[in-house]
C-alpha cells in the first residue's frame, strides 16, 4: 500500500513536472518541446536530473530550515553554550555515500547516451549501387551565415535547412573562418563548428514543420563569433519523405540556372551585373563566396533574421552593415535604391517550391 | 615607530602606500582596487542588461556590447573576485597564523602593484581604441580575426596581472607552510587558511597553462607566430585546452577561499565549534585536486568525442561529493547551537541555498548529452551566476561585515547591512533564477539582442530588474563603506564576541608587528580556549617580549611592475602583427616598438639587479619600542581612538 502511494507520488511529481516544463517556451525553439528522438532523450535526462536535484535540494533546505528555525539564539536564550561537537563518522558517510548512489543514478543514463549520439557509423553504409544509405548534410558556418550542402544529392542551399522527417539526419560540421556552433533547440543539441576539424553528429526530426508559427524550426548559432553571433540564425525546414525528394529534384533541376545581364527583367539584369559573382542561383553550383540565392522566394527570412519581405531585403541589400555589423558583403558591390528594389523583387521569384 | 599615533601628511601617505610592504597595508590595496574594478564590472552588467531588457533594442552597438562582455568576465573574475579575495587572504591568513607579516613582503607588494598595472593596462583599452571583444574565453579563431588592439590589451594584461597574482599565490603556499607560530599545526589550522592554502597550490599549477597560452598568443598576435592560425598548421583548440586548464581550476582558486570564509563565519554566528573539521579540509584538498581533472567538461561539444565527453562527465559529477560534505557540515555547524543572525551570518544562511542551486545545475550539466542543449545557453549563464554571485560575491560581502572591524578598527552599519543584503540578494535571484528558463527556452549566450516573440521578452525585462537591484544594492554597501568613516572606532579585540581563532584575539587598531609576542597556540579555536580558560589576555605566549625583525618598505616593487607596463606598449604597437600588417590596428615603428619593449624591460630587469646586490636586511623594532608602542595603543584606545 505505501509502495504503490510512493510510485503514485512520484508518477504525480513527474507529470506536474512535465506539463510545468512543456508550458516552457515555443515549440519551434525550446528545448522543452522537443520534435525528435535527440531532443527527447534530453530532455528525459534533464528530467531525472531535476528529479534527483529536487530530492537534494528538499533535504538539504529541510535539515536547514529546521536547524534555523530550531536554534535562533532568541529561542535558545542569549546565554545558551552549545555543545562543541567535534564532528560524527556516522553522519559523513551517510552524506558520502548517498549522493555517490544519486550520481551513480544520473551517471548510466549520461555514459549510454553520450556514445548513442556520438555514434555515426551508419554516415559510411551503403547499398548495393554504392549510395549513401542515410542522408548527409554538410553544414558550413561562415560569419554569419550557413550553407547546407547535400553532397550525395549533389545540391547546395544555404541558411534554411530542408530535412526528411522520421530519419536521421547525418551532419558534417565546418567553419570557414571562426569557430561556430550549430544549434537546433527544438530537435536536438549541439555542435561545435570547429575551423580546423570536421565533427559529425545526427539529428532526427519527428514532426513537419508546416505546423509551425512561421513553418520552420529555428536554428542558433551558439558560439560568439563576433559582432552578429546574435543575428546568425538560420531557420529548419522538414518535410515529408516524399515532400523531401521532390524539394531534391527541383532543386537539381535548377541546374545550369543563372542570371543574365541582357535580361528584359531589370532586377535579374542587375542581379548579373552586381551580385552574381558571389551569390549562385543554381542549387548544383557548388560552393559560393555568399550564400546560394536559388530557393531564396522559399524562405522564411532575409539574412537569416529579417521578415521575407521586397521591404525588408532592399533594406539589406542597402544597408548591410547597419543590419548586420561586421559582415562580408558590405562594400562589395555598388546598386542605387531602384536597382535594389528591382533585385528585391527578381530574388522573390527565384523558387523551387509550388 | 606607530602607525597610528603620529598623523602623516597626504603625500606622506600616498608614499606609505605606494612603498608598503606591510601585509596589512597591502589587504586594503587589494580591497580598494578590487572594489574599484566590481564597481566598473557591475556597470558594464548593467549596461548590458538594459540594452537586452526588450527585443530588438538599439541602446548599444553590436560591437560595444561584445566587448563589454568580455570586460565583464575578464574582470570580474581576475580583476575584482581575485584581489578582493586576496585581500582577505593578506589582512587575515597571517594574523590566523600568528605571524608578524607574509613570507615574503616584497613579494607581496611586487604581486599587488603587478595585478593593478595589469589591470589598468587592460582598462586603458577603452581609450585607446576599443576593448577586448572575444569573450574573457577568448577562443583563438575570433581572438586572431579580432581587428584593431582589443584582444592585445587582454594578452598583455592579463599576462601582467597574471604573475602578479601566481607571485602573491607562492608567497602564500610559503607562509603558510613556515610562518605558523609554535603550536599551529596543519590540523589545527582555521579553514580560511586551509583554504588559502589550497587555492594558492591550484594558483601554482593552474596559472602557468594561462600563461603559457596567453604567450603563444602573444606572438601569434603581435609577432605573426602562427600557434593558433589553422591555415598555417596552428590549431585552435590547443587554446581551448591550455585556457580550461587553467579557467576550471579558476572556479576553484575563487570559491575555496568563499567557503573558508563562511567556515569562520558559520562556527562564530552558531557559537558552535566547525562540524566535522578534519572531513572540510579532506574535502577541500580533494575538490582542489579534482578540479584540475575536469577542464574537458567546458569542451563536450567541441567534439571530443565520446570516450572523452564520458570520462569528463564523471569526473565532474565526482566533485560533487565533497562539495556535498561541505554543505551539510555548515548545516551541522548550526544545529545545535545559538544562531544569531548578523549581517554576515545573513550572507552565509542566504549562500547555502543559493549555493546548493548553483551546484545542481552544475551536475546536470555534468550530463554530456544534456549539456548539448545548456552549454552556451542563457542556462549556462545562469549556473555560473549562481556560483559565482550566491557562493562568491556572498562570501566577499558577508567577510567584509565580518573583518572590517580587524582591518580598519571600524564597524559597517548593520541596519544599512540588512537593507543591502535583502536588496542584493533579491537582486540576484530576480536576475538569475529565470535565466535558467530562458537556455531551456532556446536563447543562446552572449547575444547583443534577440527577435521579440520567441517566448524571451518578459524574461529578460525581469532579469534585467533584478540587475538594477543588485546594483542599487553595491551602492548601498559602498555608502555603508563610506559612512563607516565617520563612525566611532571600534578598539577592541573579538568585536563579535563570538570570536574562534587568533585574529580575535588581537585588539584593534593592530600594531604594524602584528603580535609583540608569537602566540602559543594550544589548540584548535585556539582564542576560544583561552576564552574558555578565563584568560583575560586572549593568548599564551611562546617567547619573552623581545626585539622584533621587521621588513624594510621599498619602491622597486613599483618601478619592476612599471617596466612591464612599458614594455606591454611596446609589444602592443608592434610592426609584426598580423594585424599591424594589415592595417587593421595601428603600430610603432621597428624602432619605436623596440625602444619601448627593451626599454621596458630594462626598467624591471635593472630594479631586479638592485634589488640582488643591494642587501636589504629589515630593521629591528627594540623592545623598548615595543613597549612604548603598546603603550600609545593602549592610550590611544582609551580615549577612544580619536587622534
Amino acid at each position: 500500500m505505501m509502495k504503490g502511494l510512493k510510485k503514485w507520488r512520484l508518477f504525480g511529481l513527474l507529470a506536474a513536472l512535465t506539463v510545468f516544463l512543456s508550458a516552457c517556451g515555443e515549440d519551434y525553439l525550446s528545448t522543452l518541446r522537443p520534435s525528435g528522438p535527440v531532443g527527447q532523450e534530453q530532455l528525459n535526462i534533464l528530467i531525472l536530473a531535476v528529479v534527483v536535484m529536487t530530492f537534494v535540494v528538499i533535504v538539504v533546505s529541510t535539515i536547514y530550515l529546521v536547524a534555523f528555525a530550531k536554534f535562533r539564539r532568541a529561542k535558545v536564550g542569549e546565554n545558551f553554550m552549545p555543545k562543541q561537537v567535534e564532528g560524527s563518522h556516522t553522519l559523513e558517510v551517510i552524506w558520502t555515500v548517498i549522493p555517490i548512489i544519486l550520481l551513480l543514478i544520473l551517471a548510466v543514463p549520461t555514459l549510454t547516451a553520450t556514445y548513442k549520439f556520438a555514434d555515426v557509423a551508419a554516415m559510411d553504409e551503403v547499398n548495393e549501387n554504392g549510395d549513401p544509405t542515410a542522408l548527409t548534410v554538410n553544414v558550413t558556418a561562415k560569419l554569419y551565415w550557413w550553407e547546407f550542402e547535400y553532397p550525395a544529392q549533389g545540391i547546395i542551399t544555404a541558411q534554411e535547412l530542408v530535412v526528411p522527417t522520421g530519419e536521421k539526419v547525418y551532419f558534417n560540421l565546418k567553419a570557414a573562418d571562426v569557430k561556430h556552433s550549430f544549434w537546433i533547440p527544438a530537435v536536438g543539441g549541439k555542435m561545435d563548428t570547429n575551423v580546423e576539424n570536421v565533427n559529425k553528429f545526427y539529428l532526427q526530426f519527428d514532426k513537419e514543420s508546416e505546423g509551425l508559427k512561421d513553418g520552420v524550426f529555428y536554428g542558433k548559432c551558439a558560439e560568439l563569433c563576433g559582432p552578429s553571433h546574435a543575428l546568425m540564425d538560420f531557420k529548419v525546414k522538414t518535410l515529408s519523405p516524399e515532400a523531401f525528394d521532390a524539394w531534391v529534384a527541383a532543386m537539381q533541376d535548377t541546374e545550369g540556372a543563372t542570371a543574365d545581364v541582357n535580361s528584359t527583367d531589370a532586377g535579374e539584369a542587375a542581379f548579373a551585373n552586381s551580385c552574381l559573382s558571389c551569390h549562385a542561383v543554381s542549387a548544383v553550383a557548388g560552393a559560393g563566396v555568399g550564400p546560394n540565392l536559388t530557393a531564396f522566394g522559399d524562405r522564411n527570412r532575409v539574412a537569416g533574421f529579417k521578415d521575407h519581405t521586397v521591404e525588408d531585403t532592399v533594406d539589406w541589400i542597402m544597408y548591410p552593415e547597419e543590419n548586420k555589423p561586421g559582415n562580408l558583403m558590405t562594400g562589395k558591390y555598388n546598386v542605387t535604391e531602384e536597382e535594389a528594389q528591382a533585385i528585391a523583387e527578381y530574388l522573390m521569384t527565384l523558387k523551387v517550391e509550388d | 615607530m606607530s602607525s597610528v599615533a603620529q598623523k602623516k601628511g597626504f603625500g606622506a601617505q600616498v608614499w606609505d602606500f605606494l612603498t608598503t610592504v606591510d601585509h596589512k597595508k597591502i589587504a586594503i590595496l587589494y580591497l580598494a582596487s578590487g572594489t574599484l574594478f566590481f564597481a566598473i564590472a557591475g556597470f558594464e552588467a548593467i549596461l548590458m542588461r538594459i540594452q537586452l531588457m526588450v527585443p530588438n533594442n538599439d541602446f548599444m552597438s553590436a560591437g560595444l556590447f561584445n566587448e563589454l562582455l568580455t570586460m565583464h568576465g575578464t574582470t570580474m573574475l581576475f580583476l575584482a573576485a581575485t584581489p578582493i579575495i586576496f585581500g582577505f587572504m593578506n589582512a587575515i591568513v597571517p594574523l590566523q597564523i600568528g605571524a608578524r607579516d607574509v613570507a615574503f613582503p616584497f613579494l607581496n607588494s611586487l604581486g599587488f602593484w603587478m595585478f593593478f598595472f595589469g589591470a589598468v593596462f587592460l582598462h586603458l583599452s577603452f581609450f585607446l581604441g576599443g576593448a577586448p571583444d572575444a569573450g574573457w574565453t577568448s577562443y583563438a579563431s575570433l581572438s586572431l580575426y579580432s581587428p584593431g588592439h582589443g584582444i592585445d590589451f587582454y594578452v598583455l594584461g592579463l599576462q601582467i596581472s597574471g604573475a602578479g597574482t601566481l607571485i602573491s599565490g607562492l608567497n602564500f603556499i610559503v607562509t603558510i607552510i613556515t610562518m605558523r607560530a609554535p603550536g599551529m599545526t596543519y590540523m589545527r589550522m582555521p579553514l580560511f587558511t586551509w583554504t588559502t592554502l589550497v587555492s594558492s597550490s591550484l594558483i601554482l599549477f593552474a596559472f602557468p597553462p594561462l600563461t603559457v597560452g596567453l604567450f603563444l598568443m602573444l606572438v601569434d598576435r603581435m609577432f605573426g607566430a602562427n600557434f593558433f592560425d589553422h591555415t598555417m598548421g596552428g590549431n585552435t583548440i590547443v587554446w581551448e585546452h591550455l585556457f580550461w586548464i587553467f579557467g576550471h581550476p579558476e572556479v576553484y582558486i575563487l570559491v575555496l577561499p568563499a567557503f573558508g570564509l563562511f567556515s569562520e563565519i558559520i562556527p562564530v554566528f552558531a557559537r558552535k565549534r566547525l562540524f566535522g573539521y578534519s572531513s572540510m579540509v579532506f574535502a577541500t584538498i580533494l575538490i582542489g585536486f579534482l578540479g584540475f581533472m575536469v577542464w574537458a567538461h567546458h569542451m563536450f561539444t567541441t567534439g571530443m568525442g565520446a570516450t572523452a565527453n564520458a570520462i569528463f562527465a564523471v569526473a565532474t559529477m565526482a566533485i560533487a561529493v565533497p562539495t556535498g560534505m561541505k554543505v551539510f557540515n555548515w548545516i551541522l555547524t548550526i544545529w545545535g547551537g545559538s544562531i544569531k543572525v548578523t549581517v554576515p551570518m545573513l550572507y552565509a544562511l542566504a549562500f547555502i541555498p543559493s549555493f546548493v542551486a548553483g551546484g545542481v545545475t552544475g551536475v546536470m550539466q555534468a550530463t554530456a548529452p544534456l549539456d548539448y542543449q545548456l552549454h552556451d545557453s542563457y542556462f549556462i549563464v545562469a549556473h555560473f551566476h549562481y556560483v559565482i554571485v550566491g557562493g562568491i560575491v556572498t562570501a566577499l560581502f558577508g567577510s567584509a561585515h565580518f573583518y572590517w572591524p580587524i582591518i580598519f578598527n571600524r564597524a559597517l552599519s548593520e541596519k544599512l547591512g540588512v537593507l543591502t543584503f535583502w536588496v542584493f540578494f533579491i537582486g540576484f535571484h530576480l536576475t538569475f533564477f529565470l535565466q535558467h528558463f530562458l537556455g531551456l527556452m532556446g536563447m543562446p549566450r552572449r547575444v547583443f539582442t534577440y527577435m521579440a516573440d520567441q517566448g524571451w521578452d518578459a524574461f529578460n525585462m525581469i532579469s534585467t530588474i533584478g540587475a538594477i537591484m543588485m546594483g542599487v544594492g553595491v551602492v548601498l554597501l559602498v555608502i555603508n563603506v563610506l559612512l563607516s568613516i565617520k563612525s566611532p572606532p571600534v578598539n577592541r579585540r573579538d568585536y563579535w564576541g563570538d570570536g574562534r581563532s587568533l585574529e580575535w584575539a588581537l585588539e584593534t587598531p593592530l600594531p604594524f608587528y602584528n603580535f609583540k609576542q608569537t602566540p602559543l597556540v594550544r589548540g584548535f579555536d585556539p582564542y576560544w580556549i583561552e576564552k574558555e580558560e578565563g584568560n583575560e589576555e586572549g593568548m599564551v605566549y611562546a617567547e619573552p617580549l623581545g626585539d622584533i625583525h621587521m621588513p624594510n618598505n621599498s619602491i622597486i616593487p613599483l618601478g619592476m611592475t612599471i617596466g612591464t607596463f612599458i614594455a606591454a606598449f611596446g609589444a602592443l604597437y608592434s610592426p609584426w602583427g598580423d594585424q599591424a600588417i594589415a592595417g587593421t590596428a595601428d603600430s610603432l615603428s621597428k624602432a619605436g616598438s623596440l625602444t619601448l619593449l627593451i626599454g621596458g624591460l630594462g626598467i624591471t630587469v635593472a630594479c631586479m639587479i638592485i634589488r640582488s646586490v643591494k642587501d636589504d636586511l629589515g630593521y629591528h623594532v627594540t623592545k623598548a619600542e615595543v613597549e612604548q608602542t603598546e603603550r600609545a595603543l593602549a592610550e590611544f584606545r582609551a580615549k577612544g581612538g580619536k587622534r
